[in-house]
Order: C-alpha cells, then structure tokens, then sequence
C-alpha cells in the first residue's frame, strides 16, 4: 500500500502540466478528437490535479493577508478540539485559490447586463471573487478605520471581530460599493473548503481539520468497513498525495 | 460560412447515458451512426483514477466534472411577473458535461416509476374524481404504460448490473422489497449493498412504525457483474464518492463502465468530442430534419446531415436545442396554448437531520451513494389522499453516502454557522449524525415552464433559455404532510434531536437539491398537448425523436434515471422494428 501511494504522488507531480491546463476551465482544442474503432487510453494521460507548493501569498497584500488571517480564525477558532483557520493554512488556500480559475471566475456566467435580482435567483455580482476579496477587504478597513480612530479590523479585539463578521452575515454592515453579505458568505464557504479540503491544496495543514472529525480522508476503500457496526475507525488520514509518515528521510 | 460534411445514417446529439444506448442499439441495426459530444473524452483510467477522483474541492466545489456556464447556462425566475437572471455559476442542479454525461457523476440510485405515474391523470380521476385536479395542473398520461415499459426497465437494470431486492416478482410480492412497486418480470440482476448501521437504524424505526422498508436500488455493485454486453463491473467498495465524482473503481454504472467498451470499437460508429450541436436545420417544409450545424473547439463551424436525429443532450439542452432550432410550438401559459417548453418539473428534496447518542457511530464515510434504506408507503397514490389536498408524494430514504467533511455539515438546530460553537458542534456530532430525505414529486403547473430569454446570450451566440419555476400549492401542500411522517420516522430513531428543514416557499436555484430537471419536450397521446409521441419521436418532425428526461409529462417521487434509460430503450426498440423499416411518424396525429 505504501508503495502504491509513493507511485501516485511522483505520477502527480509529473501531471502538473496538464492539470494546469484543464484547471483553467476554458476549451481546449486538444481534447477535441474524433474517436473510431478503439477505446482511446493514452497512458500518462490523466487528469490530474495541480497541488500549491510553497507557502508564498501569490495574491494577498500584506493588509489583505492581515485581515484574512484574523477573519478566517474567528470564523473557524483554535481551540481543545483543533487548530483555527489560521494554523491550518486556510489563508494559504484562499490566496492560492483567489489566484487561479476560482478567482478570475472563469467557469461562470460572467456577462451583462447586471441586476440585484431575488435570494433565490443567486450570485448577480459582476465582480469575480479575486475583485470581491480586493473590494470588501478595503472597504471593510476603511470602515473600521472611520468608526474606530485608524483601527484596521486586525487590530480589533475578538469580540469587536465577531460583531462585524455577524452584522456582515446578516447584511446589516452597509459597505461602501461591495456587498457585504455576499462577500461574507463567500469567505465562510472558502474558510469551510481550506480547513476541510485535501491537504495538497494548502490548507488542512496536517489533516488537522480531517483528524478532528475521524475523518480517514482518500482511503476509497473501506471493503473490510462496512461490516463493522458502530466501531470506531482506526486508521490514520491520507491525502491524496500521501501522508507525511510515508515520505522517505533524505 | 460552415463546412458540409458528407451524410450519415444517423446523428447522436449528446453521448451521455441515452447518447451510449441510442447509438449501440443503432449501430447494432447496421446503421453508420455519428455522435457529437460537447464536452471532452473522459474515461475510468485517465479521467476517474483513485489516484485523485476523490478531491471534495475538486470536483464537488470547483465543478471539474459540470457544465460551464460561462459556456452556456439558462436565466432563472420564480415567476413570469418578475426579470430572469442568469444562472451564473451553478447550485440547484449540476449538468455533466463530456463523454458519459451526468451520468458518470449520479449517486446511482434507481427506481421505477410507478403504473400510477404513466397513467396518473386517468387513475387519479378515477378514484378522487376529475375536481381532484386542480385548474392549474396540467396532468397528462403519459401515452405508454407501465407494463408496456417493464421489459425496457429490465433490460436497462441487466446492463447497469443493479443491486437490489424485488418486491414484486411477476405479480407476487416478494420480502425484503418494494411492496408498492410495479410488478417486475425479472429479479434485480444483483443482490443488494450491505447495509451499515445508520441505514440499519431508520430500517427498524420504519418497522416501528408501520412502514415497508426495503433496500435502496443500486447502481453500485453489490458484486463483480458481467453485463450482457460482455462489459464487468467490479464490487463497490464503500468510498463514500460516488455523487458529483466519478467512479474509480469501475463499480457505478456509466456509459464508460457498461457499454462504451463495446460501443466504441464498433467501425460503424463514431464520436467526435468538443463539438457543440447549436441548431438541427430542417428542411423547406419543416417536417424533416437534414443536417445540425456544429461547432468544434477551434471555433469552426460544420453541417453534418443524417437521416435520422437523435436529440439526447441534458434535458435542459434537449429543450434549448428545440427553442432556438425552431422546431415545434413554443408553450404560452396565459393561452396555454404551444406544447415546447410545457410541464417543466424538478425535485422537491426537504430533509429531517437525525442526531444520534455518542455510542451510535456511524462511520459516515464508510459510504455509497445508493447505499440507503426506503419507505414507499407516501409516495405516488400508494396512500390515500382523499381530504389531503395534494397529489403524489414521494419516497423517504435514509442514506449513507459520505462523509465527505466540507459537505457533511450536520449540527443540531440552533447552532451558529460559524466560530467556535459551531466548531464543537460540528466535532461533536460528525461521528454520529445523519439524514432523512424526501424524494418529492413535482407536478405540472400552468405557470411552470421553459422559454427563450430576451436578454441574455451563450457563448455561441444563442439565447438562453429562461426558466420560470416554484413551488406550488401542491409540493407546499405535500412537503408539510411527508414532514410529519419523516418526523414520526426520525423521532422513532430515538435521537438525541432532529432538525427539519423543509423547501420553499420559494424555490432558490442556489442551494444543491437533485439534478432531476424533468419536462419542456414531453410525450403525449397527442400533439395539441405533447411535443413528442409515445415513441419520442417528434410530432412534427418524424426523423428526430428526443430522448431523456425531457420526455416526463410530471416528475415522481423517485429518481429519474432507471426510467430515463427504460425510455430511452422503448424508443430505440421501436426505431429499430418499425422505424427503420418504414420511416415517417409512428403514430398519426
């Protein structure tokens, strides 16, 4: 088994390239292929996904990395249970998210004309997630610094934190050209997909959000589980480029 | 100006689940048979390895294996007095799309409709008498029946290797299966998944209260399975990845893992992927189908004629490519008169979440995504609705599907969505918490349907299409009464708590609930109410049928692929047998 996931973790570093591409979401005229008579499998072929290396912000100024840092970890806090938001690299994830196809939005319908429109008719802003992070962000610190003498919301204590974020979640915080609702709930969702996505994607540093739960991660088969009525599972997490125990000391 | 391409015997529009079926029967007929595909080619060991197809993020979060619609999408309102938008980045439902359709990313949870449900408009009159349909609903026959449809049911159950228990077998009922279901002339191919404890659970606590459960069927093998193809299948092995993921373990059945392998090595068939059917032209006197125009990934534009058309995209796409080819009569619900776009219906999916003692672990990603247990005895006319003021129903399940962690949010009533009290909520009860679902019919309504929008445009230059959908007094109506019996089914669970979270009023097209669109091209007895006849094939057209979801006059209280794929073999049947030996309609109008 062990040897399995080494094989897997050198075939996805090899993918990188092609995972690139595909994750950019647009067409791609060499996929487009007339198929007769066979089954087409090109080895080496797959679609595999493209990990963030390194733990350089590639999208976040130093004041937006301040108040994300802060934000996510209120909205998901170090505590007995666990890491915060902020141990377990949610922020890392954010950036790298906000710098990739997430954040240009580029599988979304992103032309005009532009309208509020009804709760129930969904995400009407034209700006893209990169834009809206960039435009709450200052506007969000421009308000904390008008109300509290120069203050960015870093600098705010926990509680004083926590009452933005609730009157952000409730609409009740009226920003200047951003949505603050909007953005709120884009944030909790990126928070919740950093503490709890595969770890080769920056955040869940350490399975931590994985651990916490019991939650065994890319195992895929639990063949010798589904037998076993209410027992509690024992085997550690892996992701899906293995786990830490089974890189080789060099 | 598009380049003509030289003719084919028949054209595939789409190479899903129906595209996979139309075109191995077709090719079977001798036929020289072209599939144009939108999307890329995906298969098990280069698309769905297990070296990475379990990536939540991925593939459920950032839609790897969905539909763009920056491509194309459709504008959403909840009703005709207010402006559609466009559908931005998806929710509701999640169109597939590339080689296997939605199909590679389904739960594979399938059921057959009910004899109730091809004739409901017939039966339901019959026993609450013709008042008991409300002026609004648009009840139809469905121009075939049950019986008429067993044998097509059987023959897509054989392929797709389904686990799973028979209820009824040629009449007599058997145990451990669906009591209310249709009679079944041949038992389910392969036994049904193991069970795990919190399906085990809602199983008693159905028992406890009267009800029949029985256990969900599965498009996840139980078993290895050969299908009568010559295709295997391997045994599912409970990853807890099936919905919004492809399979990696050839153990859900798609297009790719129960017929392409076959199909593909045919010489007398064809596929080209990244190619997007935009219209289906006719000819000068509207009645036959020549050629598509299609464009391919570089842009160019080609016309390829055939003989005969299959239209078997999403059934969104099946309706849009009518709309914006020009092909029939566009519905208009303040005459009600036009029959393109009419009865468009979804799935009404309300919830009861079930918080268990600590000492009930349930291991919820030690999952499949038909792995559940089912209660039919509120769904169609299986009960009486006499004073209740709602038609149908639907089932009630509990699953096991995953425990996939940026999904599986179960916290009990009251906690906050974030911070540290949701934290310890979530902890807490992660281990030991599951749902209830409903799966609700939807019923036609006259003021439910698909259209052209006005304003917005694709990236191909067409309109999108504009959906006008809530729901109405009938689903309200039916969600408050199955509520209360989820309610009953949970409370004998004998949880700690139970949360309730129902749909509506109003349908919101952001949060996920099933991507069960039904309706906008249904089939009919006849052509002043129906778009395609009982064949699907097109009342106006008789060399293009249109197949699919699209085809349903309502939506049940089931799933809708099992009765997707025995349609879709219904119609094959009678292209093959009586079409092809004499092409024109089937059916006189």
């Amino acid at each position: 088994m062990p040897h399995d996931r080494l094989g897997r973790r050198r075939f996805l570093t090899a993918g990188v390239a092609a995972g690139a591409a595909a994750a950019t979401g647009a067409v791609d005229p060499a996929q487009a292929r007339t198929y007769h008579g066979e089954v087409p499998w090109l080895p080496h072929a797959a679609d595999a996904p493209r990990p963030v290396r390194g733990d350089t912000y590639l999208f976040f100024t130093a004041e937006e990395a301040a108040f994300i840092e802060t934000a996510t970890e209120r909205l998901i806090p170090k505590d007995d249970l666990g890491p915060g938001a902020r141990d377990a690299g949610v922020p890392l994830f954010i950036d790298h998210q906000l710098d990739g196809a997430f954040g240009r939005a580029a599988r979304w319908y992103m032309q005009g004309p532009w309208a509020k429109g009804t709760p129930t008719q969904g995400f009407q802003s034209r700006m893209n997630p990169a834009e809206l992070y960039r435009a709450a962000i200052k506007a969000i610190d421009a308000h904390v610094k008008a109300a509290r003498g120069g203050k960015t919301f870093a600098a705010l204590t926990a509680d004083e934190q926590d009452k933005l974020l609730t009157d952000m979640e409730s609409g009740k915080l009226d920003l200047q050209g951003v949505d603050a609702k909007t953005f709120f709930t884009v944030l909790l969702q990126n928070t919740k997909e950093g503490m709890f996505a595969d770890p080769m994607y920056g955040g869940n540093k350490d399975m931590a959000g994985w651990k916490m739960l019991g939650f065994p991660g890319a195992r895929y088969d639990y063949t010798d589980w589904v037998g076993k009525q209410g027992v509690r599972y024992t085997l550690p997490p892996v992701g899906i480029m293995g786990r830490p125990a089974w890189t080789p000391k060099s | 100006m598009a380049s003509k391409l030289p003719a084919v015997d028949a054209l595939m529009i789409g190479f899903g689940w129906t595209g996979a079926i139309i075109c191995q029967e077709l090719t079977d007929a001798g036929l020289n048979v072209l599939a144009l595909e939108r999307g890329n080619w995906r298969d098990t060991p280069t698309d769905f390895s297990p070296a990475f197809i379990q990536d939540e993020l991925r593939y459920r979060y950032r839609d790897h294996l969905f539909q763009e619609p920056a491509r194309v999408t459709l504008t959403f309102r909840n009703n005709s007095t207010e402006t559609a938008l466009p559908m931005r980045e998806l929710g509701s439902f999640l169109p597939g799309t590339g080689v296997g359709g939605s199909g590679i990313h389904w739960n594979g949870q399938v059921f057959r409709f009910l004899p109730y449900d091809f004739q409901i408009k017939t039966q339901t009159t019959a026993r609450y008498g013709a008042q008991a349909i409300p002026a609004d609903m648009p009840l139809q026959d469905w121009a075939v029946t049950y019986e008429e449809l067993e044998p097509y049911y059987s023959t897509f159950e054989y392929i797709a290797g389904i686990s799973g228990q028979a209820g009824n077998l040629n009449g007599q009922k058997t145990a451990g299966g669906n009591p209310f279901e249709g009679p079944r002339s041949k038992p389910y191919p392969n036994p049904p998944m193991k069970q795990v404890l919190g399906t085990k659970l809602f199983g008693k606590a159905a028992e406890a209260v009267g009800a029949h459960p029985f256990p969900c069927p599965s498009a996840n093998m139980s078993r290895a399975y050969t299908n009568p193809l010559g295709v295997q299948l391997g045994p599912c092995t409970y990853c807890g990845f099936c919905e919004k993921y492809a399979c990696g373990n050839y153990s859900k059945a798609c297009a790719q893992t129960t017929i392409l392998p076959v199909l593909m090595r045919k010489p007398n068939f064809t596929l080209k992927t990244q190619s997007e059917v935009t219209r289906i032209n006719l000819d000068s006197t509207g009645k036959r189908a020549v050629s598509v125009t299609y464009v391919d990934a570089q842009g160019e534009e080609y016309e390829q004629p055939a003989e005969l058309i299959v239209l078997g995209a999403y059934i969104l796409h099946n309706v849009h490519m009518l709309l914006t080819s020009g092909i029939g009569t566009p519905y208009d619900p303040s005459t009600g008169k036009g029959t393109l776009g009419k009865n468009y219906a979804y799935q009404l999916t309300p919830g009861v979440d079930v918080f268990l003692p600590e000492d009930k672990i349930l291991n919820p990603f030690v999952g499949a995504g038909a792995l559940g247990m089912i209660v039919d005895d509120w769904n169609g006319d299986n009960f009486d609705h006499t004073g209740l003021g709602f038609l149908h129903g639907g089932y009630i399940g509990a699953y096991i599907t995953n425990g996939r962690p940026i999904e599986s949010e179960l916290v009990p009533e009251g906690t906050p969505k974030w911070g540290a009290k949701w934290k310890q909520a979530l902890v807490k009860n992660y281990l030991h918490a599951m749902s209830l679902g409903l799966m609700g019919a939807v019923m036609p309504n006259r003021d439910n349907y698909l259209d052209l929008d006005p304003t917005y445009s694709d990236a191909y230059g067409r309109k999108l299409m504009r959906m006008t959908f809530d729901f109405r007094q009938n689903e309200l109506k039916m969600q408050d009464f199955e509520m209360g019996k989820m309610a009953q089914l949970a409370q004998a669970m004998k949880p700690t708590s139970i949360k309730q979270t129902k749909r509506g009023p109003h349908y919101d097209i952001v949060p996920y609930q099933s991507t069960h669109n039904t309706g906008g091209a249904i089939m009919g007895a006849n052509p002043s109410d129906s778009v395609v006849n009982r064949y699907l094939q097109h009342w106006d057209v008789s060399n293009l049928f249109v197949v699919g979801a699209s085809a349903f006059p309502h939506n049940s209280g089931y799933n809708p692929t099992d009765t997707v794929g025995a349609l879709t073999y219904w119609a094959a049947d009678a292209i093959r047998k009586q079409y092809l030996k004499s092409p024109g309609p089937l059916v006189q109008a």
